[in-house]
């Protein structure tokens, strides 16, 4: 899978905050491997700053946040607002866990570009990320 | 010629590991040189642990619970009493499991949001208040810093009035599943293992009743392990500890009956009750052929259960309700000593309290409606029963010998062996469920758009700032002079091999916190930074 540029698209998968679950975010980054990305796993057990920071360095498309410990109202706005600020490149966001249906319109207004819940397809967030890459929104996401 | 008979499948396959499953099982698939005909409470314990199984005492009813709050968690846990919750369980929240003060920049977000938030003494004082510790029982989910909140559960307790001696309970304290799959680790394996033995002596001497350790498979499945891989894991880390108290001197019949175990269940019932089985002939095999342990207490396997909650949908979250009763079933006709039962709401946030009574109304249920605890092991003697226990035991051996080659657990943690093969699994699973080779229902089949949306708890955002503001307090009003000398003597037991339980005590009395404690041994323990695998 390439960006229009004929590179490969790149993501950055991590962990912010104190949540050890790892499950989620390990078998999204293999998915996305599989679906020719190349994929950065930074781990866990890291601030917003750092997340940031690795993305601006590695140069990443997308942000993959995993957090399944309720700390994400908190981690995953913190994580948008310091890529607005830090960079002008559009990296974009996506987020995944145990996320409250009712947060996701706040997380969006936030700067997250979609959530995916427990269940979700990996094909499907790998459809939603060539898309936007491809050509800006994704209309036809589940939201 | 008789007709051929047609069927759903080409082949039907367990999930423990991939072994065809045939149509019909008789005497002739027993594997007749085992000859494991013991009874309920007799050796390898294979039926179980004590000869009138659920006749004799109903299994422990112990719903986990911890968030926002000590008030709160109080409240919840007096609520669970009333309902006729017969043991207490703590989920504390990231930052205490992780050695953070509420007020660290990495606690931000995370204070009382998966569990319950305890700074120091004072907290763990209000979380017991109203509740006599000398009668209760009482498990801890910590790890990391297992010693640091042991010692403040015994400040508390003796604060009441209770002797530690008396104490009923069980500390999880065991930090190499941290390190295979749930990830709150603070040191490195060495000084690790040193406190998770130090906690072992230190029960086996001073607090008889208390479990001081619960070897735990269930964060392994949950990480996306097999039945078996769950099952050998688990028994591998058992193996590492039993190995350490005994490399520190002790007599394995000293402490091994305090060792006990946590497992999940999943909801292939048939499976999951011969794992149990398999698990128990397993255990009592290795500590009396490889530690020479002499009493029946060391070789039984004791365990809690908790169905796994990777199996809960957000989608069609009433559906929850009953899956967990076929893991409940499969739990306590597998043998288990104690159970939690997950609300359906749990996909979604931390389960409300209408959920929370659903889900221990399911035990209650099962014990007193489904006549399943009237007899000991009722599935006991089915042809495909036996046929699986064995099928899992083998394979559970087989891995334990891989791990026994590499040099035991830890070696194989350091290799990421273990770690790879969870991933892998997790991987292979996720794989099954995309293409609907695994059926789960209402994901990925019988699929409905309209949801009913359930209520659910939320925690109130000043929960942080309240809980900021109490350790401010507290620090201003404690003798400080006596939290640093206290602190010191933590360094200096820290820096040679004494048991650190008892200046962890001392330091907590004086309301020394999590957070400067567990500084205080980074300083010199340092910490562990986990290997990239996926």
């Amino acid at each position: 899978m390439t960006v229009s540029t004929g590179r490969k698209i790149r993501v950055m998968v991590a962990k912010p905050g104190l949540d050890g679950h790892d499950r989620g975010v390990k078998v999204v980054a293999r998915g996305l491997k599989d679906a020719g990305m190349e994929v950065i796993y930074l781990g866990l057990r890291l601030t917003p700053e750092q997340i940031t920071e690795a993305a601006i360095q590695e140069d990443v498309d997308a942000i993959g946040l995993s957090c399944l410990s309720n700390a994400h109202m908190t981690l995953f706005p913190r994580v948008a607002e310091l890529i607005r600020e830090k960079t002008n490149k559009d990296i974009f966001i996506i987020g995944g866990g145990i996320i409250p249906k009712k947060d996701i319109p706040k997380l969006k207004e936030a700067g997250i570009a979609q959530i995916f819940g427990p269940g979700t397809p990996i094909s499907e967030i790998s459809k939603f990320i060539e898309t936007r890459l491809r050509g800006g929104e994704n209309k036809d996401a589940k939201s | 010629m008789a007709k051929e008979i047609t069927e759903r499948k080409e082949e039907f396959r367990t999930t423990v590991d991939g072994t065809v499953v045939k149509r019909v099982y008789t005497a002739d698939d027993l594997n007749k040189t085992r000859q494991d005909t013991s009874l309920p409470g007799e050796y390898p314990f294979t039926r179980h642990i004590m000869p009138a199984g659920y006749r004799g005492r109903l299994w422990t009813m112990r719903q986990y619970a911890g968030f926002a709050t000590v008030e709160e968690t109080n409240r919840r846990y007096k609520y669970l009493y009333k309902q006729g919750n017969t043991g207490f369980s703590v989920a504390f929240h990231l930052p205490t499991q992780e050695g953070y003060d509420s007020d660290h920049p990495l606690a931000c977000g995370e204070v009382g949001k998966c569990g319950v938030a305890i700074d120091s003494l004072q907290d763990m004082e209000g979380l017991w208040d109203g509740i006599p510790l000398a009668d209760v029982s009482t498990s801890m989910t910590i790890n990391a810093t297992a010693p640091i909140l042991l010692a403040m559960y015994i400040a508390a307790a003796e604060k009441q009035g209770a002797d530690r001696s008396k104490l009923r309970g069980t500390v999880q304290n065991d930090i190499l599943k941290e390190y295979i799959a749930r990830n709150t680790y603070i040191f490195g394996p060495a000084p690790s293992m040193r406190l998770v033995t130090d906690i072992c002596s230190y029960c086996a001497q001073d607090m008889p009743y208390w479990n001081s350790i619960s070897i735990s498979g269930y964060h392994i499945r949950e990480a996306g392990a097999t039945a078996i891989q769950e099952a050998a894991f688990t028994i591998a880390n058992g193996i590492a500890y039993v190995q350490a108290m005994i490399d520190r001197g002790m007599e394995v019949d000293s402490f091994a009956p305090r060792f006990s175990f946590f497992f999940a269940a999943y909801t292939n019932v048939l499976e999951e009750v011969a794992k149990f089985r398999a698990l128990r002939r397993i255990w009592a095999k290795i500590m009396k052929e490889r530690f020479g342990a002499q009493n029946p207490r060391s070789l039984m396997l004791r365990y809690h259960v908790q169905p796994d909650g990777f199996t809960l949908t957000d989608q069609q979250p009433l559906n929850n309700i009953v899956r967990v009763t076929l893991q409940a079933l499969a739990a306590t006709m597998g043998g288990c000593q104690s159970l939690h039962t997950n609300s359906f709401d749990e996909a979604l946030a931390l389960p409300t309290e209408q959920a929370v009574q659903v889900a221990l109304r399911t035990q209650q249920i099962i014990a007193y409606e489904s006549g399943i605890a009237d007899t000991v092991d009722p599935l006991g003697g089915s042809y495909y029963i036996e046929w699986l226990t064995d099928v899992i035991e083998d394979g559970t051996l087989q891995y334990i010998s891989k791990i026994d080659e590499m040099g035991g657990a830890l070696e194989a943690i350091r290799r990421g062996y273990i770690q790879r093969e969870i991933a892998q699994s997790a991987y292979n699973y996720q794989k099954a469920v995309d293409s609907s080779e695994q059926i789960i229902v209402g994901l990925n089949k019988f699929v409905t758009e309209e949801e009913l949306a359930p209520r659910i708890l939320e925690i109130d955002e000043t929960t942080e700032k309240g809980q900021i503001e109490r350790l401010k307090r507290l620090k201003q009003e404690r003798d400080n002079k006596k939290v640093s000398e206290a602190l010191n003597r933590v360094r200096q037991i820290a820096q040679t091999d004494e048991n650190i339980m008892p200046v962890l005590v001392e330091a907590v009395k004086v309301y020394a916190t999590v957070g400067e404690i567990s500084d205080t041994l980074r300083d010199v323990f340092g910490e562990y930074k986990e290997p990239s695998i996926l």
